[in-house]
């Protein structure tokens, strides 16, 4: 754990991420004058201490000229690890990539004072260091277009925002149409997009071709290719540099992030959280976010609440690399696959979930055999391609296939789970409007149809259809 | 990937099965008794748990007949195999966090 700790940022050092102006200041300026503005408010300092926060060095290509001079072994650490205080304003339980931007927001905008984000293993090792890395915004209904295009705007300031590079790359995202229903259904969604203003255009199998010409049109007979939706602002991101550069940035405003500290029980008193108890003692909080995917029920049940989350095992696997020859993400809801190529070269695929309730993080291989089995028809080049690797994260699928962003019945407690199998792309907007949520203790008006009592209300939100993987 | 023992059939892959969810969830009696919330708890609160859990299977590649599965869904392991209708059996809570 500490080498991922101590990880040195060289790997996301770029030239190309520019120091942004940001009202005529150097993008750093504003969270400086942040510290010290709290500082002379006089909140409470002590995660602020020995002003290694404060001083955290920009990355740029000055300080990777720098460090490379110091053969790279001064690099400070991207964040510090400390003990966890006896109690805290916030306390988030999940330290993946939802959880720590919801815990960058609540100290940035909501300048909550005491933040502790508390993660079971390591930073971004649960689903954020799992998905097949996709980004893209074109969901059907009103309310899910308001949130993840939130979020796919937020994806697009992230690097220069964090001075991070994340790595995020607007090759487009390719959503295949098999039969006549699934034409219709891809048309729909295409005007639904367009008037909510996310852009999605439609491809004849003619443009599918010249967009991605390792594409059999024919599917070999099985799968053949009618057509496409295409969103060219979605894309992929580099997963683990999402966990890291929230980490980091939050760090930097003081949020103490606790690793191997796994919540083993949720206090309660009068309707009210009081605190968590951990495996490093009992820890006292006002508010307590739960950002744990596919253990959000575990962790819920611990103070009574029950969701409808089914916890349910799904599978990814890359290839071994190979030389640059897809530039763009192609999706097939129908047959399960979805097919993307890392920088490194390896093909990322995306196979299904399994039928059955599961924590084990690990898939079934009849679900892997099914995916490949498409994917061998769909680029038949690809045939030959050995798998390097395989694994599985545990996702919380909710009924009607899209996430809860919420008050709970108990005050205080607030749960950000059920986004199934597309957390993901979500990431920045989901943790933009918890952090809002929990701060404010009422949903954001972009989360205000994702609340726990749309179940009662019957106001579901159906994105089965638009969700990566039928589920 | 499962080896599932149908009561029927015999040990047959996973894949010749499809999965009912949790089990021993009685249907209401009177559903026009009930109010917006209690069905809602009914409907879509269904059990998640981390451990021992009990959930029906069907034989759907098979004979296509039910059965009750207990079943770890940690380690998936199968614990007991016994037919609709049958009370579960005592099986020792086991707790993950």
């Amino acid at each position: 754990m500490s080498q991922r700790q101590n990880l040195t940022p060289q790997a996301h050092e770029r030239a190309d991420v520019a120091p942004r102006k940001h009202e005529g200041l150097p993008l750093a300026w504003p969270l400086r004058s942040r510290y010290i503005r709290l500082r002379v408010l006089g909140r409470e300092l002590t995660s602020f201490a020995g002003c290694e926060v404060a001083q955290k060095a920009r990355y740029s290509i000055f300080s990777l000229a720098r460090n490379a001079i110091g053969h790279h072994e001064n690099w400070q650490a991207a964040w510090r690890s400390p003990e966890p205080q006896g109690s805290y304003d916030a306390i988030i339980v999940g330290g993946g990539g939802h959880g720590l931007v919801t815990a960058y927001y609540l100290a940035k905008e909501h300048r909550l004072g005491r933040i502790a984000v508390l993660e079971r293993g390591w930073l971004g090792g649960g689903n954020t260091g799992r998905n097949t890395t996709i980004v893209r915004s074109n969901y059907l209904w009103d309310e899910s277009a308001g949130l993840y295009e939130h979020s796919l705007k937020l994806w697009e300031s992230m690097s220069q925002e964090l001075n991070f590079n994340v790595m995020f790359s607007q090759r487009g995202v390719m959503n295949l149409a098999h039969n006549q229903h699934d034409l219709r259904e891809l048309s729909r969604r295409i005007y639904a997009n367009r008037l909510n203003g996310v852009d999605s255009e439609f491809l004849t199998p003619q443009q599918v071709k010249e967009f991605c010409p390792i594409i059999d049109l024919r599917g070999n007979g099985r799968y053949p290719v009618l057509g496409a939706s295409l969103q060219r602002r979605g894309g992929t991101a580099r997963h683990d540099a999402v966990a890291w550069g929230y980490a980091r940035a939050a760090d930097t405003l003081g949020v103490d992030i606790i690793q191997e500290c796994p919540v083993e029980g949720i206090r309660v008193s009068n309707g009210r959280v009081q605190g968590v108890e951990t495996t490093k003692g009992y820890i006292g909080a006002k508010k307590v976010g739960l950002v744990a995917a596919g253990h959000s029920s575990v962790l819920a049940e611990m103070a009574g609440v029950r969701l409808p989350v089914q916890s349910l095992p799904l599978q990814a696997l890359v290839s071994e690399p190979v030389k640059p020859h897809m530039n763009t993400v192609v999706m097939s809801n129908a047959v399960h696959a979805y097919l993307s190529q890392s920088d490194k070269g390896e093909m990322v695929i995306g196979a299904g979930v399994d039928k059955y309730i599961g924590y084990g993080q690990r898939g079934s291989l009849t679900v892997t055999e099914g995916t490949l089995a498409a994917i061998c028809e769909l680029f038949p080049s690809l045939r030959r391609l050995r798998m390097l690797r395989n694994w599985g994260g545990i996702v919380d699928v909710c009924p009607d296939a899209s996430p809860i962003i919420s008050k709970t019945p108990v005050d205080g407690l607030y749960v950000n789970c059920g986004w199934g199998t597309g957390g993901f792309k979500a990431t920045p907007g989901s943790g933009h409007v918890f952090a809002h949520t929990i701060a404010k203790d009422e949903p954001h008006p972009l989360n205000e149809g994702f609340r726990l009592n749309r179940f009662t209300t019957g106001y579901l939100i159906d994105e089965h259809g638009a969700a990566a993987v039928a589920h | 990937m499962l080896l599932i023992e149908c009561p029927y059939c015999g040990p047959r892959s996973e894949e010749e099965f499809s999965y009912g969810g949790e089990a021993h969830i009685l249907r209401p009696a009177d559903p026009d008794a009930l109010n917006d919330e209690q069905w809602a708890d009914y409907l879509f609160m269904q059990g998640n748990k981390k451990g021992v859990f009990y959930e029906r299977w069907v034989h759907s590649h098979g004979c296509r007949r039910w059965f009750n599965v207990a079943r770890d869904t940690l380690t998936y392991e199968i614990l007991a195999i016994y037919p609709m209708g049958a009370a579960p059996p005592k099986l020792d809570e086991r707790h993950y966090v």
